[in-house]
């Protein structure tokens, strides 16, 4: 064999070659394993379900495989009214988030206060089911858990999504769906950086913020603003709907993409939406032929349009 | 003609083949990439330009353009140069020209069905890993296997003493990238979530270009400057500093692309200090370089090969400089996330990398086709244009990215530093457009080369004869 002079080189390259994974991959991931889950990841990884990017559950990224947020405001059983709550809805066939799935990757104590006291491992994928984030407490200190409402208080999705209607319903898992698959955060990084930055666009976020949330979608090339916190800046989703229709209505010099395609064919009225018509008007609002730009049509409720404006007004 | 070959008993294949097809793919989506580039480009620079129209959105053509480039482009180049120089320095025959053939044709339709599937927004959502899992598990095992197989065969099976630097860096640096889209992946195989996929999505994209992209430029070079010069290689021990220090320096500093997240404070520390020490194996490879030009620099001038490869290597000073430095805390603060870092990946891919590859594609497919360059002229256009192209991209974008530093840290409003930007955009792009424009040029060359081509005569080397236009 000609290679046997290369012996001594090619176990050295093994040996080198596999301490630096040891290093790099192997060390830093007993740190990562040991990082308990905030009530942020909690919220994170049961609003955007599975997986926002490819999998065979959505392999289009049409949003449809993920949960719903919703805030309940009557109990969803005997129909009485009660303190509002946020809960997770997941109908069924919708895949659980790997928190639900394999709940060691929550942290000690909320590992074992969502299994004990949330019953997670009750929560069947065929049948769906609707989780809500709990504080409690486990051997002295308190911690955030998951509980499955479905097996602790008998709601199954169906009820929940009846009693609270669609006003009160976010489809904001659904909505980063679309954000990965649109490809925003090639330009809004999610990622307030732990330097002077965060002054002007929030908090940087904690080392257990991000349990169960798969892709991260930090970004790495800015190119506009960060958008982790954006829901606190501006709430409204009037502007929403008109920037991602038409940027350049709300601020004039923005570069982003016009989203408009997002609308689908109808808009929330049935209406069909005339493209051509609207993008004639604006020019002539652009040459200064109108005083005011032509209006934007109200995203339907199954819209992307609407999912991603769910995902922004979400991100406290 | 590759029909013909596909289903041709190997022995029947004229040695060469498969480098012939890899190199013109490799120019090809070298058009396609920039193309693509020049395209996004004008798309920051006039926003309204193309409209409205889901599949020509920024966000859906951005990474078509990162992976055309990476993975047909510059990695196709390589294989092209691998094809050709292991076994050239093995004094032998490629292992099997057949099985580099089957891996030229899966190559390229499986990144054109990836491709085409990013376009269409199948995802995964992880930057520099963005082909869903199954179009990665097609490029490792119907390219990327057959292709090492062939390396390592043809260096098993060389008529020569030693294996000569290039060939180490070829073997070597095809296993590392073999390993790193393996792991790179897992979080996609098994669904791992978290730090531990964001964490791993940047060591894939830190790794690939450290393991697979500069060390097998670098490989490249080791070849083609002495093979050209005539002069041998200043030094071998240099040249086994710059592999050792590549695998245990190079392969280690990932979590500096994460130096603001949430990451384990030792692991940034430890991914600083080992990004400086980058700089080891950069200082090796320039300097054996630049003194095995000695006494031969008249060539930077007068041969066109010698000329795309010596820009590349003296690139990649300022590129080591840059990249050693800047991800240190002090500057790492100010300059992350902003155009500096796109001017500098540029300045690895386009600048340092791509400068080599070219002069080695030039210079492979005229030794197999046995035909002088067709027009200097032409290839003179397309160095200038590479050349000033890059230049005012990586000159306006870093301009750009310390407009957005200073933005950034002064908190500035982000539509002011949008403004600011503005006209650096449009720098962007019209450079980009010049590098598309010049590889469309090159384009027409090599393929005029192909068929008007004065003929090499019989054992003579092609950088021997005279430039006739």
């Amino acid at each position: 064999m000609a290679f046997r002079e290369y012996k001594i080189g090619a176990v050295m390259f093994g040996v080198a070659l596999s301490m630096s994974m040891f290093i790099t991959l192997v060390a830093p991931s007993f740190n990562i394993i040991s990082v308990g889950s905030t009530a942020l990841a909690l919220d994170k990884e049961l609003t955007y379900g599975f997986n926002s990017g490819f999998s065979f559950s959505d392999p289009l990224l049409t949003g449809g495989a993920a949960p719903r947020k919703v805030t309940l405001k009557n109990d969803p059983v005997s129909g009485a009214g009660m303190e509002p709550v946020t809960a997770y809805v997941f109908l069924p066939n919708m895949p659980f988030p790997s928190g639900i799935l394999h709940p060691a990757v929550l942290g000690e104590g909320t590992d074992d206060l969502s299994v004990e006291q949330g019953r997670i491992n009750e929560a069947s994928e065929d049948q769906g089911a609707v989780f809500l984030v709990q504080h409690g407490a486990y051997n002295g200190a308190e911690y955030p858990y998951i509980e499955n409402a479905t097996a602790t208080r008998g709601w199954s999705p169906d009820a929940v999504l009846t009693a609270v209607g669609d006003a009160n319903v976010s489809h904001a898992g659904s909505g980063k769906v679309i954000f990965v698959r649109e490809g925003c955060w090639w330009c809004h990084t999610l990622l307030p950086e732990q330097t002077q930055d965060f002054q002007y666009f929030g908090a940087p976020p904690y080392l257990g913020d991000f349990n169960g949330e798969s892709p991260t979608a930090f970004g790495s090339d800015r190119k506009a603003p960060d958008l982790l916190h954006v829901g606190a800046r501006n709430s409204s989703k009037e502007w929403m709907m008109m920037h991602f229709f038409n940027p350049r209505l709300v601020q004039p010099h923005s570069i982003m993409p016009r989203f408009d395609y997002l609308w689908g064919k109808v808009d929330a009225n049935g209406n069909e939406i005339d493209y051509n018509a609207w993008r004639k008007e604006y020019l002539k609002y652009r040459r200064g032929e109108r005083v005011a730009p032509p209006e934007v049509p109200v995203p339907a409720p199954d819209s992307e349009a609407r999912y991603l404006i769910d995902f922004v007004l979400n991100l406290k | 003609m590759l029909m013909k070959y596909l289903f041709a008993k190997n022995e029947e294949i004229p040695p060469g083949t498969a480098t012939l097809f890899f190199s013109f793919s490799s120019i090809v989506w070298f058009i396609i990439g920039t193309g693509l580039g020049s395209f996004n480009a004008a798309k920051l620079a006039f926003p309204d330009w193309v409209t409205g129209m889901e599949y020509f959105a920024f966000g859906k053509m951005r990474q078509v353009h990162v992976m055309a480039v990476i993975f047909g482009w510059i990695s196709m180049a390589f294989a092209a140069a691998m094809m050709y120089i292991t076994p050239a320095l093995g004094n032998t025959k490629l292992w099997s020209e057949k099985l580099a053939l089957w891996s030229c044709l899966n190559w390229n339709i499986g990144l054109a069905v990836g491709l085409v599937l990013l376009w269409m927004g199948m995802t995964s959502g992880r930057e520099y890993s963005d082909f869903i899992y199954p179009i990665d598990l097609i490029i490792l095992f119907g390219v990327l296997i057959p292709v090492s197989l062939n390396v390592w065969m043809t260096i098993a099976k060389r008529r020569t003493q030693g294996i000569y630097t290039t060939n180490w860096f070829f073997a070597g640096s095809i296993f590392m990238l073999m390993i790193v889209l393996l792991v790179g992946n897992l979080p996609e195989y098994f669904h791992l979530t978290g730090l531990t996929e964001a964490y791993l999505t940047w060591w894939n994209a830190h790794n690939i270009l450290g393991l697979w992209i500069t060390p097998v430029a670098a490989a490249i070079a080791y070849y083609t400057i002495p093979k050209i010069t005539g002069n041998p290689l200043y030094s071998h021990r240099i040249g086994h500093l710059h592999f050792w220090s590549i695998v245990i320096f190079y392969s280690t500093p990932a979590a500096h692309h994460l130096m603001s997240a949430p990451l384990p404070e030792w692991l940034k520390s430890f991914a600083s200090v080992e990004g400086v020490l980058i700089l080891v194996p950069a200082i090796a490879f320039v300097s054996n370089i630049l003194l095995t030009l000695q006494g031969k620099w008249n060539m930077f001038v007068e041969n066109i090969e010698v000329r795309f490869t010596v820009t590349g290597v003296l690139l990649a000073i300022p590129l080591n400089m840059q990249g050693g430095f800047q991800q240190t805390r002090s500057i790492n603060w100010y300059i992350h996330g902003t155009g500096w870092i796109v001017a500098h990946a540029h300045l690895a891919l386009l600048g340092f990398s791509t400068f080599i590859e070219v002069a080695a594609v030039y210079y492979g497919l005229q030794m197999i086709m046995k035909r002088k360059l067709y027009s200097l002229a032409l290839a003179n256009f397309h160095f200038w244009m590479l050349l000033i192209g890059f230049s005012i991209y990586w000159i306006s974008m870093t301009i750009a990215g310390l407009i957005q530093g200073a933005g950034k840290i002064y908190e500035v409003p982000y539509i002011d530093i949008v403004i600011a930007e503005h006209p650096y955009m449009i720098a962007r792009w019209f450079g980009g457009t010049l590098v598309f424009l010049g590889n469309c040029v090159w384009l027409y060359n090599m393929y005029m080369t192909a068929r008007e081509g004065t003929v090499v005569p019989q054992g003579r080397m092609v950088h021997e004869l005279a430039y006739e236009r």
